[in-house]
């Protein structure tokens, strides 16, 4: 008698266990996923055996289409660099170039895999839009460029002033907000390129022309005579710039964002383009160096990629100061790394990757 | 059988009537398949990012301001934003739309001028803009006329008028104490003046009397305001003029830069296509009609106004119709050169909400009703001008 209700227990638990079974995944089930790292999309993208990466054409720089027509700049370099994570190729990428209207609409219908195309980070975009964001490549803030001879020192002395911006960014927006918290008026001309607008604040037509910092710097050298204008000191904005993605394939997102990372931990361990092959084939003492290459343990494969990708990535674009240095530096449009929050943390700045284990 | 021989001989697929029907079946359901597909695409990948197609952003704050036309600040919803695009759409559209007909029609007609200036003037302008892209006009009207005027330290004062880059200002009228008498008498003598045209003209007519009608009520429609201007205590309005302040110009009447560009543009390449309609229509009046005016004794300037021009609008008005259609479409190009019109507003608010499909939809819609007004009011002049009982 005493058998009896442990058999029926028994029998009651064998049921519940087989109707647990039966019942499809609509149930959620706490018990932990094993994790195979499966990214429909990179799937995808291996299938077709090209990224495609939505970038700008027309801010030296950061996207650029040069004299061969083809895509350079910092934002194509991260394109570059995600393409030779995947295939080994930095040249696996067809690059779309997209208004900044147009881009996040390219996302949500699954037009690119990535966007790298100098989009600022903002809460409304990363949780209404579909889309998530990468690690933050470029530290940009919104500035004012005025005529040197205008008597403008700061925006305070700007009341009344008339303001040439760019269309279709958050530029606008912020110079509400940095006209409104100091209670001044000022008339906005809005237009829809940035050569129109620079075009009507050279000619005249507005007392000052506002944009990212990073393009004003490329813009000053456009102008009919660069050393006639200044750039003033505020700052209106936060504007970090990194990759996006559309929303929905985590995995997807986990490889890009440690693929950019991986040009941070190189410029870090100070692998470059010159010796990466060099230090990959010497056997190196430093556990985290070995990691990163991946002679020691499995981090390639817990992204889907190769255990050696970053040897791809950064023999193909080389680290994140090397990429900066070709398209922001001296040689190209000239902005300042030194000091600023683009630096590398060791050296003070925000640019840093997490623990590479 | 009803059915003669040869029919029942012919296999169904080569029964032409079959085929008209299938082809017209088979039509429909690619075009349905079609839509279908770009429906189902769509929805997948909005479903797929947890979108969806609501209008309650509109109710959102915008964030941004517009500093053009009836204007906006950053606290106001999207809407309003949204309808301060369409406020600068119409009125640089309902502006082009007069004055492009006044244009295309004094071209239409110098394209006939017996005159060899005026004839090769008219075609010069009507060939070199109907044959180059709007857009390029645009863009050379701005960068290249509008903005290379003086800045507003040098600005140019003809009178009260006053002419920069940063805008063209006229003086404001300012109402004084007494000015609803003034208005008054503005009414009376336009209301009055209507009065005495109509009775003058009936009787010049019935009667064949030289009553002078248009002189006569012009006499009251500028005599009457006159009088009671001379007559009022003091001027029933006070004209302002515009002064420089700071960095801008405050008080009177500003046309933007952008607005009198875009205007000029339309207005411009629009009535190139008008004129050669205008000039087709004329040629389309039967000569006989013109000569049998010239022998009642008609002078030349009657002889168009009262006889040729208002057989040739019957011509003119479809062709009309679709030129007028153009303009209001192509005033969406207006973001080229910074005005802010129903479309740059648009482009504004869906980078700024990120609602591309929404604001989209609704701007088609908008277009689409604003195109199909134009139609209406120009089929129904159409018909008021069509000879009766033909």
């Amino acid at each position: 008698m005493i058998r009896r209700p442990i058999v029926l227990a028994l029998a009651a638990l064998g049921l519940g266990l087989l109707l647990a079974a039966c019942q499809p995944a609509e149930v959620q089930v706490d018990v932990p996923v094993e994790f195979v790292m499966e990214s429909e999309r990179l799937d995808a993208v291996r299938a077709r055996g090209q990224l495609v990466c939505g970038v700008n054409t027309s801010v030296p720089g950061f996207g650029f289409v040069d004299a061969n027509g083809q895509n350079v700049g910092f934002d194509p370099d991260v394109c570059r660099a995600i393409a030779a994570a995947i295939f080994g190729d930095p040249a696996a990428v067809e690059f779309r170039p997209l208004t900044a209207a147009e881009r996040f609409t390219a996302l949500q219908t699954n037009e690119i895999d990535v966007l790298s195309r100098n989009t600022t980070w903002t809460m409304s975009r990363d949780v209404e839009l579909g889309t998530d964001f990468g690690p933050t490549t470029f530290y940009d803030g919104q500035g004012m460029m005025v005529r040197a001879d205008s008597g403008f020192s700061t925006l305070n002395d700007m009341g009344g002033a008339t303001i040439c911006v760019l269309a279709g960014t958050t530029t606008e927006a912020n110079l509400a907000d940095a006209f409104n918290t100091r209670g001044l008026e000022y008339e906005a001309l809005v237009l829809d390129t940035g050569d129109a607008t620079a075009a009507a604040y050279d000619e005249g037509r507005c007392d000052g022309l506002t944009s990212d910092k990073s393009q004003l710097a490329g813009l000053r050298t456009t102008m009919t005579s660069p050393d006639d204008h200044a750039i003033l000191p505020e700052t209106m904005s936060k504007e970090p710039l990194g990759p996006v993605w559309a929303h929905g394939d985590q995995q997807w997102g986990d490889m890009v964002r440690w693929v950019v990372w991986s040009l941070i931990v190189a410029e870090e361990k100070g692998i470059t383009q010159a010796n990466v092959a060099d230090i990959a084939a010497s056997d190196p003492q430093d556990p985290e160096t070995r990691r990163v290459l991946g002679i020691e343990g499995e981090f390639g494969a817990l992204l889907g990629l190769e255990p050696d990708f970053v040897v791809d990535v950064i023999t193909a674009v080389g680290n994140y100061g090397e990429i900066y240095e070709r398209h922001l530096g001296p040689a190209g449009t000239n902005i300042p790394r030194e000091g600023t929050l683009n630096a590398l943390w060791t050296d003070g700045g925000l640019i840093y990757a997490p623990p590479w284990r | 059988m009803a059915r003669s021989p040869s029919r029942s001989l012919e296999p169904f697929w080569r029964d032409v009537r079959v085929l008209r029907v299938a082809g017209q079946i088979a039509f429909v359901l690619a075009s349905l398949a079609v839509v279908a597909w770009l429906a189902s695409n769509l929805s997948q990948a909005l479903e797929a990012r947890g979108l969806d197609l609501s209008f309650s952003f509109l109710r959102r704050t915008a964030g941004f301001a517009i500093t053009q036309g009836p204007g906006m600040v950053r606290t106001d919803p999207y809407w309003k934003a949204f309808l301060v695009g369409l406020a600068n759409s119409l009125s640089v559209i309902l502006a082009g739309l007069v004055l492009t007909t006044l244009v295309g029609v004094l071209a239409g007609i110098a394209l006939l001028s017996p005159n060899w200036l005026l004839r090769n003037a008219s075609r010069t302008y009507v060939e070199l803009v109907r044959n180059t892209p709007l857009l390029v006009q645009l863009f050379f009207i701005y960068f290249g006329v509008v903005l290379t005027m003086p800045s507003l330290q040098d600005r140019l004062e003809l009178g009260p008028v006053i002419l920069s880059q940063r805008g063209v200002w006229l003086p404001r009228p300012v109402p004084q104490e007494g000015y609803l008498i003034w208005l008054a008498s503005v009414v009376g003598g336009l209301a009055l003046g209507g009065w005495v045209y109509t009775r003058r003209e009936r009787r010049r007519r019935l009667l064949g009397e030289e009553t002078h009608p248009f002189l006569s009520a012009l006499a009251l429609i500028i005599g009457l305001p006159l009088l009671a201007w001379i007559v009022l205590p003091q001027p029933a309005l006070r004209f302002e003029a515009a002064v420089l302040d700071g960095l801008r110009m405050v008080g009177g009447l500003r046309m933007t830069p952008e607005f009198f560009a875009l205007l000029l543009g339309l207005v411009l390449y629009t009535g190139a296509f008008i004129a050669d309609i205008v000039r087709a229509g004329i040629l389309a009046v039967a000569h006989g009609q013109r000569e049998a005016a010239r022998s009642l004794g008609l002078s030349e300037g009657n002889v168009l106004r009262l006889v040729v021009l208002p057989q040739s609008m019957r011509v003119v008005i479809p062709p009309l119709v679709n030129q007028y259609l153009n303009l209001a479409k192509n005033s969406s190009l207006a973001f080229g050169i910074g005005y802010l019109d129903l479309y740059a507003v648009s482009q504004i608010i869906f980078n700024q909400s990120g609602q591309a499909v929404q604001v989209i939809a609704l701007l088609m819609a908008t277009y689409l009703a604003m195109s199909l007004l134009i139609s209406f009011v120009m089929n129904w002049v159409n018909r008021r001008m069509a000879i009766p009982g033909r």
